[in-house]
């Protein structure tokens, strides 16, 4: 068939041809500039935007919480007051768990997934913009509020009627609702890019079977967010309603029922946690191997496992709705959670611990982080377990065991691997190593900092010791062990510290790295370091799981990728679209060009928010319909393709 | 061995049918909606089972507007279909006119609904069945609000020579969430106004 507008047979060409390489520089660069910054939709500068963004929150929440061990640090104490506690723990949680622990994740996935697909950029590159600037914007919605009177204070699951108006007249829940809507458009947003990126826009021969695991576990929790977080919109807008509008949806006295926050809540809380952890466990899959100098032991058995704890989950739900009834369902929410995750969890130890003990362990830092997770899974997993045995849990429920065990399980689960696959992907991002040696002394001291913080506080709690107060009388024996726990915080903080300074560092003065510093097999590590805008020059051809350990391992079948030519792809900004399940493309897309309307329309509903809070309903009416004005000029379509012309300007989009 | 590979054959460009990734957003973006009225209706349903005095009327919700509006929706839903099918043989007159007579019956849907409202011997504050019912199809509302601006905009778009056979991905997205605002009233009649009859 000829080409037309419509139809092409796409051109072959090598990798390095300098014509097609300036010709897709043109197509695919941001301009330089303030303007070109704001406007980008480039995954890449997206992707570390999250990052940034969400270590920036991980240092505020890290604030919180070490005045919080100040204030602890000996009995009796008040540098905080009782309300300031409150607000200190409540949005240290809500940072943490909310503005931290996902969008962290979502950076690297961002930044990695076209990479790692073979593919130029996510499948709705301007979506992909949008998330990020609500995400910002509603992190600092929620910030707000200490300028206005004072943070939410009621804990980051925000029980009702602890947060009803008549106990709780100021405006912190307000912004902490409004907020957490915006959130989740953010995040609904993000995962509907990923799963429909997943699906659609990889290289040719990327089949399902050959995904890194960090997209399995990406993907999973996009598909368990994309179905979970409207219940928890939803329950805060109706706890907004409740509060400014005078609904009865949490109100005993007017028929309702201040238990359907829980249920609201939980249902959204428990793929959640699975949401923030998955990809965490997808980063040290991918990494470990590396270091190891082989692939993953039981790809399948962890890629299927990965997915089947979502569905699991979701089951743990309807079971504890209709079995357990409320109470334990309230009060054991993180031990049931480890409770089910042990089943993937044992898959993947397994796995983790045969990868290292069959492969040639390599030294390095990220090595090091990764291999601690799973030493820390273990023990985190250990006390998940004893929680989930009822009459333990009946001991223990409310009492610093909870703390130091949900912290094992988030700090050892995300933080570590995610500080990991920093100094893992941190070349590939910017072109230099960073320090070994300061990388050594930056492990041990948050390894042993965090040990030391939280180790302790399973003996305070089991020395009765409850949690969210905000002091203690002396003499309960709880003394010593608090002085020990605020130590290893600040300890911990120090390591946060040499982190950042060896970050700062290496920007500047780092190895270069080359193309695959550490000798890795997927096809992030096939591009220079940092990668071109356009990613690949052709797109690659994939035959394999590690494209680039082809050469060494005989046993992965006889596939050749084929990276060296492919399709240039360089009339417009394009990209293959390919079948679900094979990745035989399908289509050749279209990708947009860089655009201003993300921005703009993060900032109208970030202004909307506003206005709910400010009950200003003019004020909302016009952001509506700027709302709407946006969306328009977002969507508007390109004119009739006009038969006539072969290819049109590069700024026509079709999607 | 470059002849093996499978992307050398002529592909289309762009977006068509529902290789459309607006296609698969779409879909998406229905999933999580979906989502969304049904912790709905589980809070509704969650509180008819659990409370005592919820407020739900002595007689069941009259059907006299809302039955023949539901028709109204489902006429709308067909009309579309019935568009998109002219369309896909070139007949760009014929998908004009079945948007335009979605958009008229969306918007009589609109109108009979705020009667509807108006009807009502409760307000949104009075108790838990008034909050829901409002703000359960007060949310339907809004989402029949956006398919209605939605077909408006396909509709200029349709004038304005934008879509042809074969070229048309945004008008079957836009019907395809058409098509789910309907369902989902579907669901929400089903709930609020027939279910009351079988208590
Ligand atoms: C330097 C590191 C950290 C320290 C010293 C720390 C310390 C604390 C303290 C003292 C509390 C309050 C306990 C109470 O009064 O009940 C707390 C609660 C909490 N922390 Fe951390 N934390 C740290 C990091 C993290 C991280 C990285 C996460 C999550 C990824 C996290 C999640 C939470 C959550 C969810 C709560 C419960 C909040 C609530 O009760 O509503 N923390 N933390």
């Amino acid at each position: 068939m000829k080409d037309t507008y419509d139809n092409r047979t796409p051109a072959l060409s090598p990798a390095d041809d300098p014509a097609n390489a300036a010709r897709l520089r043109q197509l695919w660069e941001t301009p330089p500039g303030l303007r070109g910054q704001l406007a980008t939709v480039d995954h890449k500068i997206i992707g570390i935007r999250y990052l940034v963004t969400a270590f920036l929150f991980l240092v505020l929440g890290g604030l919180e919480a070490l005045m919080m061990r100040l204030q602890l640090a000996h009995a009796d104490q008040h540098l905080l007051s009782p309300a300031q506690y409150n607000q200190m723990f409540s949005m240290h949680g809500i940072t943490m768990i909310f503005l931290y622990a996902l969008p962290v994740l979502s950076g690297f996935s961002n930044y990695l997934w076209p990479l790692l697909l073979g593919s130029r950029d996510m499948a709705f590159p301007r979506l992909n913009a949008f998330s990020y600037w609500i995400y910002l914007f509603s992190g600092i919605f929620i910030y707000t509020s200490f300028l206005a009177g004072g943070g939410p204070d009621s804990g980051w699951f925000n029980y009702v009627p602890y947060t009803a108006l008549n106990y709780n007249p100021g405006q912190g829940i307000d912004f902490y609702a409004l907020g957490m809507i915006l959130f989740g458009i953010s995040t609904t947003a993000g995962s509907i890019n990923f799963i429909v990126t997943v699906f659609r826009t990889r290289a040719p021969g990327m089949s399902l079977n050959r995904l890194p695991i960090l997209i399995w576990g990406t993907l999973t929790a996009s598909l368990g967010n994309l179905l979970a977080v409207p219940a928890v919109s939803l329950a805060f807008f109706m706890l907004w309603m409740d509060r400014r509008i005078g609904t009865r949806f949490f109100d005993e006295g007017g028929g309702g029922d201040p238990l359907l926050w829980q249920h609201l809540f939980w249902m959204f809380g428990h793929p959640w946690v699975y949401a923030i952890v998955l990809p965490a466990m997808g980063i040290v899959s991918d990494g470990l191997p590396t270091f190891c100098r082989r692939p993953l032991v039981g790809y399948t058995p962890v890629a299927l496992s990965t997915v089947a704890t979502m569905f699991i989950g979701f089951g743990v739900w309807v079971h504890h709705m209709f079995a357990t009834g409320l109470p334990a369902l309230s009060m054991s929410f993180f031990s049931a959670a480890s409770f089910i995750i042990v089943i993937p969890s044992a898959v993947a130890v397994f796995a983790w611990i045969a990868t290292i003990w069959l492969g040639r362990p390599v030294f390095k830092v990220p090595f090091l982080f990764f291999a601690s997770f799973v030493l820390l899974f273990v023990i985190g997993g250990v006390s998940g377990f004893m929680t989930a045995a009822v009459p333990l849990d009946w001991q223990l429920t409310d009492t610093y065991f909870i703390v130091a065990h949900l912290h094992y399980v988030l700090l050892g689960i995300n933080v570590f691997p995610v500080i990991g696959g920093v100094y893992f992907w941190f070349p590939k991002m910017t072109g230099r190593l960073l320090d070994e040696r300061l990388g050594r002394w930056n492990f041990w001291t948050l390894f042993i900092g965090f040990n030391l913080a939280f180790f302790p506080m399973h003996i305070s709690g089991l020395l009765g010791m409850p949690r969210r107060v905000y002091t203690y009388p002396a003499g309960y024996g709880w003394d010593t062990l608090n002085f020990i726990t605020t130590l290893g915080a600040f300890l911990f903080a120090a390591g946060v510290l040499l982190f950042v300074f060896n970050v700062a560092l290496s920007l500047r003065r780092g190895e270069i790295a080359g193309p695959n510093p550490w000798y890795a097999s997927t096809l992030e590590w096939a591009v220079s370091s940092p990668p071109p805008p356009y990613n690949f020059a052709v797109i690659p051809t994939v035959a394999s799981r590690h494209p680039l350990w082809e050469t060494h391992l005989p046993e992965e079948g006889s596939g050749r990728s084929i990276l060296d030519q492919g399709a240039p792809l360089a009339e417009a900004r394009e990209t293959f679209g390919v079948t679900a399940l094979d990745g035989e493309p399908d289509v050749i897309l279209r990708m947009p060009t860089d655009s201003w309307t993300p921005l703009v329309m993060a900032l109208l509903l970030t202004a909307l928010g506003y206005g709910a809070l400010l009950r200003n309903w003019a004020l909302c009416g016009w952001v509506s319909v700027g709302v709407v004005g946006c969306l328009l000029v977002w969507l508007w379509p390109p004119a009739a393709p006009a038969k006539t012309l072969k290819y049109r300007t590069m700024d026509v989009r079709y999607d | 061995m470059i002849d093996t590979i499978s992307f050398r054959r002529n592909l289309p460009v762009g977006a068509v049918g529902h290789r459309a990734l607006g296609w698969w957003g779409m879909w998406m973006l229905i999933a999580t909606e979906a989502a969304l009225f049904a912790y709905l209706l589980f809070s509704y349903f969650y509180l008819l089972s659990q409370s005592q005095n919820i407020g739900l009327p002595a007689t069941p919700p009259s059907l006299r507007l809302a039955l023949p509006n539901t028709f109204i929706l489902i006429g709308s839903s067909l009309i579309l279909w019935w568009g998109e099918r002219g369309m896909r043989r070139g007949r760009m007159m014929r998908q004009l006119a079945a948007l335009g007579l979605a958009l008229a019956l969306g918007v009589i849907f609109m109108a009979v609904q705020g009667e509807e409202w108006r009807n009502k011997t409760f307000s949104i504050t009075e108790h838990a069945y008034g909050s829901l019912y409002f703000t359960v199809t007060g949310f339907h509302m809004l989402h029949v609000l956006g398919g209605a601006l939605m077909l408006a905009a396909l509709f200029v778009w349709t004038a304005l020579g934008h879509f042809n056979a074969e070229r048309n991905a945004p008008i079957t997205i836009g019907a395809l969430y058409w098509h789910f605002v309907d369902a989902v009233w579907l669901t929400i009649f089903g709930s609020f106004y027939l279910y009351p009859y079988l208590l």
